[in-house]
């Protein structure tokens, strides 16, 4: 049996196809104005690389803040309920589940089964969220791609004081003028962001394992941070940010 | 055509100085200053025996010191007073401890206070003082004697910053924004992210959805009145009520959080009728500085150094 799942996020739009609890395609892209219309893409990039026909696929699931432009489903969850499905199917033993995206991050308790326990999010905040990093790189002129990577060159604490994202980007471009380096700076936003991620999650206990799934996963200063945080290792799935898709392709085959 | 391809910083507000064109400064017995160094904005104001001399508001450098020094070049420009003419000099505001010229530092909190006091008169109660990085709400007395205060430094979305930045990202200029806010058939919901950065999001959509920019502008002003009125709310609003600060210049958010307080602000005016008869100018920006020189004197009477 094929499943589609599609997680419409705050930045990018996430299409897996599941078949028989393996994924056979994945395709993502920048939501912009046309969310729907980017599904509807996506949707058909997948088929096609997966090479097979529309009609193959028995159910869709979706989830992302932007569900209401899907196309046609047969499935809802909740982002909450994506992340938890998709991370306990690759992972059973994750009991701790992150989630961090580009404008919201959240964190879910799960057991072995992916039925979450208890949660905690922030998507009223841009500071826990990645749209902090990003426009930090904007002010260092780092591609965000490059971000983690630079941070972990560096040997240095620069604190970031500023709650704020706003804030911080003022806080940021002070240290540019004081020629701090940009290593630094990177880090102290990492720093920073894994911090309020952090004073989050406690909120709800940390459990071993601890999965961290979402685009900013992909952000390795950011994951030091967190491990440095946590004060133990975080686990991270190859394509962190399909999970939520992932999740919903297995509520579409629950259903 | 030719392109411009010029950057317009359409954040930066009206910088201002202006001196008093009916005092001989040299007559006077004390010469007292008030140096308010915020995040976004400084201001520097001179009295002489009590009465307003001169004065400058300007945006913030990269540094305190260098802040606190353009400030008061700049208010003291054409007047042949320096800075050794001062008898004592108070520091005030984010970067206050940073004042070299200054002998005494004391919070914003305390000198708006004393400053609103001073401009509006002492039936004020409830000041509103938006300022660039920060909001605050501050009871005082019949004095200008701080009572409470309420305040919010963590956030950009109940600050000045936050409207510069949205001003920006919608490409209207920041001195624009209130009048332009108003340039609308009906008034909208208000944008209902709180996060600045969210809410460029928000408005992008907005935009994209057909809206007009004014339209976009009168529902984040109204959500930052309702953030504002939140604020104002855990002190109490006793009347009167007076406004400080930049954002006070933004009748976009001043008259849409007066609907939600149900109460107005004093007009901005001038508690001495002398001041409003020789026409001299109300600036909102400048009452942590005032409170701050006013402050200055007192001290200077009591020969503190």
């Amino acid at each position: 049996m094929i499943n589609a799942g599609i997680d419409i996020g705050g930045k990018e739009v996430k299409v897996v196809l599941l078949k028989d609890g393996e994924v056979i395609a994945r395709e993502k892209a920048m939501g912009g104005f046309e969310q729907g219309q980017v599904t509807e893409e996506l949707l058909e990039r997948a088929i096609k690389s997966a090479g097979i026909s529309k009609k193959d696929i028995a159910s869709t699931g979706v989830t992302g803040s932007g569900k209401k432009y899907a196309p046609p489903h047969e499935a809802e969850i909740t982002e909450i309920g994506a992340a938890a499905k998709g991370a306990a199917l690759l992972y059973p033993s994750a009991r701790t589940v992150i989630d961090s995206g580009a404008e919201d991050s959240r964190a879910i308790k799960c057991d072995e089964k992916g039925v979450a326990k208890d949660f905690t999010t922030n998507d009223k905040c841009a500071a826990g969220a990645g749209a902090f990093t990003e426009s930090m790189a904007r002010a260092l002129e780092i591609r965000l791609e490059e971000f983690g990577e630079i941070s972990l060159q560096s040997k240095k604490t620069v604190p970031i004081n500023a709650q704020c994202a706003v804030f911080a980007e003022s806080e940021v471009v002070s240290l540019i003028n004081s020629k701090t380096a940009k290593e630094d700076i990177a880090r102290a936003v990492n720093d920073a962001l894994a911090e309020r991620v952090v004073a989050m999650v406690k909120r709800i206990g940390v459990e071993k394992d601890v999965v961290v799934i979402g685009g900013m996963a992909k952000n390795v200063g950011y994951l030091d941070g967190l491990k440095r945080g946590f004060k133990m290792d975080v686990i991270v799935p190859e394509h962190p940010e399909f999970i939520g898709a992932l999740g919903a392709a297995i509520a579409a085959r629950e259903n | 055509m030719a392109e411009n391809t010029e950057k317009k910083e359409l954040w930066r507000w009206l910088e201002a100085r202006w001196t008093n064109p009916d005092i001989d400064w040299k007559q006077g017995k004390i010469v007292s200053a008030g140096i308010d160094v915020g995040s976004v904005s400084t201001q520097c104001v001179v009295m002489v025996d009590g009465d307003l001399y001169c004065y400058s508001s300007l945006r913030s450098g990269s540094g305190s010191v260098d802040s606190a020094w353009r400030g008061s070049n700049r208010a003291l420009e054409g007047t042949g007073m320096t800075v050794d003419d001062w008898h004592y000099c108070v520091g005030t505001g984010y970067g206050r401890v940073n004042v070299p010229m200054s002998k005494r530092a004391i919070t914003e909190i305390a000198c708006h206070g004393r400053g609103a006091n001073w401009m509006y008169g002492p039936q004020v109660k409830t000041i509103l003082d938006m300022g660039g990085q920060d909001c605050k709400v501050i009871r005082v007395d019949e004095k200008g004697k701080v009572t409470n205060f309420a305040m919010n430094d963590k956030c950009a979305a109940g600050a000045g910053r936050g409207m510069e930045v949205f001003a920006d990202f919608v490409g209207v200029s920041i001195n624009d924004v209130g009048d332009k806010s108003f340039e609308i058939d009906e008034e909208p919901k208000p944008v209902s992210s709180t996060c600045v950065i969210f809410a460029k999001s928000e408005a992008a959509g907005l935009l994209k959805e057909g809206w007009q920019v004014s339209k976009v502008l009168a529902a984040y002003c109204s959500a930052m009145a309702h953030r504002v009125w939140e604020l104002m709310v855990r002190v109490g609003i006793e009347p009167e009520l007076s406004i400080t600060g930049g954002i006070a210049k933004n009748r976009g958010v001043v008259e849409r959080l007066e609907k939600e307080i149900g109460m107005k602000f004093q007009e901005k005016k001038w508690h001495n009728p002398d001041y409003i008869k020789r026409n001299y100018p109300f600036d909102t920006q400048i009452a942590g500085a005032i409170g701050g020189a006013l402050f200055a004197k007192a001290l200077a009477e009591k020969g503190k150094a």
